[in-house]
């Protein structure tokens, strides 16, 4: 059970730029490090992290073995209309979660 | 083999003998692959090449927070500003972050638009040496701006229990 952190103000004046944040708990395995029987452990990462405001893409990352383990990243958008924010973040091994967050704009 | 234990000379010398060819055996197996499983500044700038192609990139505009002291590789904040009105006719249209001395040259690789409203991010790295960190911000009119952090690393990440 994959747990997502996602902190989105919940009320925003129009045209206010927003600080997201989120945080996704994965190990992130790099690829390169030995299991305790000396083998090494198979990559198994998030590779793409996407973001969309009312289904329109306003952020996307492309994640490397170099993240640190449970992805978090911060960034801005300009709060425009009331609706939705969707997270989505896909990896190795057919990794896939989906959360949201609402967003009143006045 | 307890009747072994009754000559100590020989026995503890053979121990000996024995113990150093083992640890030597050891020590050079663990250099081996460890040099080669890094990458290498020529490696970064190749990997910068594949983004930037021949454009150049010019140092401003961007900056980079990294502590310049790190403890524990493992999770490292890092920071990038990019100075830019982020209109429609002028913004960041992306920021990718490289180092020299991990597994891999790439960090992250960060795709912004107008409605970013600002070219802030913030996100935690892994670094597996003391090394110089790059950030390269790709603009609107297709400029490239940098700037880059040389950080000491205390206790490595990635690397770590490794296979010796």
């Amino acid at each position: 059970m994959t747990r997502a952190l996602i902190n989105v103000p919940p009320k925003a004046k129009r045209g206010e730029v927003i600080e997201v944040k989120t945080l996704i708990s994965h190990e992130m395995e790099p690829g390169y490090r030995a299991d305790n029987t000396g083998k090494l452990k198979p990559r198994d990462i998030i590779t793409d992290f996407v973001c969309k405001y009312n289904g329109e893409e306003i952020f996307r990352a492309q994640l490397f073995p170099a993240i640190a383990a449970n992805p978090f990243f911060v960034f801005t958008t300009v709060a425009t209309e009331s609706g939705k924010l969707t997270f989505e973040w896909t990896g190795d091994n057919g990794f896939s979660a989906i959360e949201s967050a609402d967003i009143t704009v006045e | 083999m307890l009747e072994q234990g009754g000559l100590p000379h020989s026995t503890r010398r053979r121990f000996l003998v024995d113990a150093a060819w083992v640890a030597g055996g050891l020590a050079l197996v663990s250099v081996v692959p460890g040099g080669s499983a890094r990458a290498t500044p020529a490696m970064m700038q190749a990997a910068m090449k594949k983004v930037v192609g021949e454009a150049p990139v010019r140092k401003g505009k961007v900056t980079m927070d990294l502590p310049p002291l790190i403890e524990n590789g493992n999770a490292v904040s890092l920071t990038v500003a990019v100075e830019s009105p982020m209109t429609a006719e002028d913004y960041v249209k992306a920021i990718h972050v490289f180092n020299e001395k991990n597994p891999q040259p790439n960090v992250v690789s960060i795709q912004l638009g107008p409605r970013a409203g600002k070219a802030n991010i913030a996100t935690r790295i892994r670094l597996a040496d003391s090394q110089k960190v790059v950030a390269v911000a790709e603009m609107s009119d297709g400029s490239f701006w940098s700037d880059e952090v040389e950080v000491v690393v205390t206790l490595a990440a990635c690397l770590e229990g490794s296979v010796p």
